[in-house]
């Protein structure tokens, strides 16, 4: 498991050994690229997380989960630590479906941080960062201490 | 959204029926649901609870109207941490409109009245 000791938050060893069990492994999300205070996981396209076998489109859970990752590597990056906390809240606004075949790519920021409490926004696209799929918003609480 | 679509069936979920007749989404504990140790990832929370809000407003249709469900917007809040064990999931239909519908789904694990979360979703009906 990820040691949270002092050295530097580094997402994309924390993506790798998140991904290789548990429900990220299930949806396959795989690193990508991250800044500051952002980061960018990748979906690659499965059939089996389609939310229909004839049209192919993916389901929007699997979206939802990358999204709730993303984000919450976003703060993390912008604490410059690991801290444990929970979601609150996560608004999705669904602007077109994913074009079934493509890789999805998932933007999460962490605009403001508190002490107790982060504030993200995010975005996914599949391939034209100017063409979204989907827009999130949302709130997370630190645990520690709570 | 079918309860036999490939997410729904990769996600292992399960229908079945309160004292009421209502429908409700199950999903058993496994490795594959998990997101921090011991607890259910938020994804997968959030992922049943849409998928009950498809089943019902598809139930509520009925046979004879298929549009396609799209969703528009889903807010989901999350109240307690899940955790590794059953979980279940309905949806209440707040409002069912020709083109949009506003439903509200919860989810919880030993009882109702203490969900560990909800969602606030607006779906459109498109009939082509």
């Amino acid at each position: 498991m990820f040691n949270p000791a002092d050295q530097k938050f580094d997402p994309h060893m924390l993506i790798t050994m998140m991904s290789k069990n548990g429900h990220n492994a299930l949806i396959g999300v795989e690193y990508h690229a991250h800044g500051d205070d952002w980061c960018e996981l990748k979906l690659p396209y499965n059939a089996q997380l389609a939310s229909d076998a004839t049209t192919g489109i993916m389901a929007s859970g699997p979206i939802l989960t990358m999204m709730d990752m993303v984000t919450s590597m976003s703060i993390w990056l912008r604490a410059g630590k690991f801290q444990p906390q929970a979601t609150l809240d996560l608004r999705v606004d669904y602007l077109r479906p994913a074009t079934p075949g493509n890789t999805i790519i998932g933007h999460g920021e962490c605009y403001a941080l508190t002490r107790s409490i982060a504030f993200i926004r995010g975005f996914a696209h599949d391939g034209d960062p100017d063409r979204p799929l989907a827009h999130v918003a949302g709130t997370y609480m630190f645990t520690a201490g709570a | 959204m079918k309860i036999n679509s490939p997410y729904a069936q990769t996600m292992g979920f399960g229908i079945e029926r309160d004292t009421d007749g209502r429908l409700i989404l199950t999903m058993a504990y496994d490795d594959t649901k998990r997101g921090r140790p011991n607890f259910l990832h938020g994804g997968a929370i959030a992922g049943m609870l849409e998928t009950i809000a498809y089943l019902t407003i598809a139930e509520r249709l009925g046979d004879d109207d298929r549009p396609m469900i799209k969703p528009i917007s889903v807010t989901v809040t999350f109240l307690r941490g899940g955790r590794d064990k059953m979980t279940y999931a309905r949806a209440t239909i707040e409002r069912l409109g020709r083109r949009i519908v506003n439903i509200e789904a919860m989810a919880w694990q030993d009882d109702p009245d203490t969900p560990i979360a909800s969602a606030q979703m607006n779906v459109m009906l498109d009939r082509g």
